[in-house]
């Protein structure tokens, strides 16, 4: 199976050749949602952070999403006195091979004129990036994320499962594979650790899951939605084992933190949760939250499976939409990409749902358009966290 | 054996069936053999008790426990946030006030 991927001059292959626009803080917000409505092309997005102290994660993530394969070119958008590190991010871009542009508001003569020069510089990279060469790529080459959202009691019976076989799919054939997240793990700690590549790797799936469960319980929520139990799902530990099956039944190969890019195939888990005491509230507020991070950790695509409905999309990275639900299905199918209530219907096997999703995973890497695509979709979430583990995402980590 | 169309089995070992269509208050089922009525309006997803369970029994869902009764529960009774909580972390609803509570 040959796909066509957009070579990056930092070796990197992606699927898709973005133009991102992104502000450094709430402050530029405006500014540069403005630049990207007036240039009006599918390929230009916005991304952002909107936080004005400095926080080594944020800069990390922004780094990662920034450079990331689908983005060919960047302009980022401050107002001049926020904490980000601008400079750094600029710094980083450019060592990757990307064109980077840093309009800074107070300097630019403000709002209107900021705007104009962002256009002009925007339509300029535009037309840079449409020079980037095409070259043959493989899925051994594909980064391939899963979360879920909305929740139900079908989750776990439809969706979930067939991911987990499209998954042990694409492992087969040397992809990347990541699943995520600790705090919806809660209660599948041990059966998961039997799958560990490695005593160590085993050691670290229970103490992340235990961390994430400690961080949850002092913040006095789990992750665990009133819709989930509008849906039928009553506890935390249900709703783990049905977002477990994700994650099919290959060896898991390592722990990962957002951001982390993994260098080899095999299957990852990636711990969401912050090191330490809580400090910045919750892991994940939202679910844009944990796509984004599956991004920053190089997804080419986020397979997102759904019960109660969501429509979501993603900036910089496809997300193709998997309805556990039959009647959710019914409701939402023009958000939808592919319906697993078939399942629950009796109607297809999991094998089957798992099969239609790998094919759709390689027209979409081949450039068809997911339902949240199409419709315009490109949310984005980046937030405050703190991890120890830092050294892990230095540059040795860049494929 | 269950050959009750709108509930499936996930696994011999568990103790809940779930429900694949939605099931309204009243409506007779056929559990495990035994008729029953259904004691409340179930959407998709929801589970029903596949027999008798004991407080504190481990409720038993994709053979893995889901947590644990909160009290006795009756064959072809609506298992839910009523009468089955966590072992782990209190889940929450919408009539939950927000802060550290739970």
């Amino acid at each position: 199976m040959v796909l066509k991927g957009y070579l990056r001059k930092d070796g990197q292959k992606g699927i898709r050749n973005q133009v991102l626009v992104v502000y450094l803080v709430e402050c530029a917000h405006h500014v540069a949602r403005t630049i990207v409505n007036k240039v009006n092309q599918e390929e230009v997005q916005l991304l952002g952070f909107p936080g004005c102290y400095p926080n080594d994660y944020a800069l990390d993530l922004m780094t990662r999403l920034c450079t990331h394969s689908n983005v060919g070119a960047v302009t980022l958008v401050s107002l001049g006195c926020e904490g980000f590190n601008r400079e750094h991010l600029a710094a980083e871009i450019e060592k990757s091979g990307r064109p980077v542009s840093t309009l800074v508001i107070q300097k630019s003569g403000g709002t209107l004129s900021t705007i104009n020069k962002g256009i002009e510089i925007v339509q300029q990279q535009v037309s840079e990036i449409n020079q980037v060469e095409q070259v043959p790529m493989g899925l051994d080459e594909l980064i391939i994320g899963t979360i879920c959202g909305g929740s139900d009691g079908t989750s776990g019976i439809s969706a979930n499962p067939a991911v987990g076989y499209c998954f042990d799919q694409l492992l087969a054939k040397g992809s990347r594979c990541i699943f995520e997240e600790t705090g919806e793990l809660i209660g599948c700690e041990v059966i998961m650790a039997g799958r560990a590549q490695t005593p160590e790797v085993a050691d670290k799936i229970v103490s992340v899951v235990e961390k994430a469960e400690r961080y949850y319980s002092i913040m006095g929520y789990g992750s665990f939605a009133p819709g989930n139990a509008e849906g039928g799902l009553t506890t935390q530990e249900e709703k783990s084992m049905g977002a477990y099956a994700k994650s099919g039944a290959s060896m898991i190969t390592d722990v990962i933190i957002p951001g982390e890019i993994p260098t080899k195939s095999g299957l990852y888990l990636m711990d969401v949760v912050p090191d330490g005491d809580p400090r910045f509230g919750f892991p994940n507020i939202a679910d844009n939250a944990e796509i984004i991070e599956m991004v920053a950790s190089g997804a080419h695509i986020n397979l997102f499976t759904t019960g109660r409905g969501s429509v979501v999309g993603s900036a910089i990275s496809p997300v193709i939409k998997i309805c556990a639900n039959p009647e959710t299905y019914r409701n939402l199918s023009g958000d939808m990409d592919i319906n697993a209530g078939k399942v629950i219907d009796g109607e297809a096997t999991v094998e089957e749902v798992g099969q239609e999703i790998f094919d759709l995973i390689v027209a979409v890497a081949q450039g068809q358009k997911s339902c949240s695509e199409a419709l315009g979709h490109a949310e984005f979430l980046v937030t405050y966290k703190q991890f120890q583990n830092k050294e892990q995402m230095g540059p040795g980590c860049l494929i | 054996m269950n050959k009750e169309p709108r509930l499936i089995l996930l696994h011999p070992n568990d103790n809940v069936l779930v429900c694949s269509r939605s099931i309204k208050k009243g409506e007779p089922l056929t559990v495990e053999g035994h008729s029953v009525v259904a004691d409340a309006d179930m959407e998709l997803g929801h589970k029903i008790a596949r027999r008798a369970i004991t407080a504190s029994e481990k409720i038993i869902k994709y053979n893995a426990p889901i947590g644990s009764a909160s009290k006795d529960i009756e064959l072809g009774q609506h298992v839910h946030m009523h009468n089955l909580q966590s072992d782990y972390i209190a889940s929450h609803t919408r009539d939950n006030k927000g802060g550290n509570g739970a």
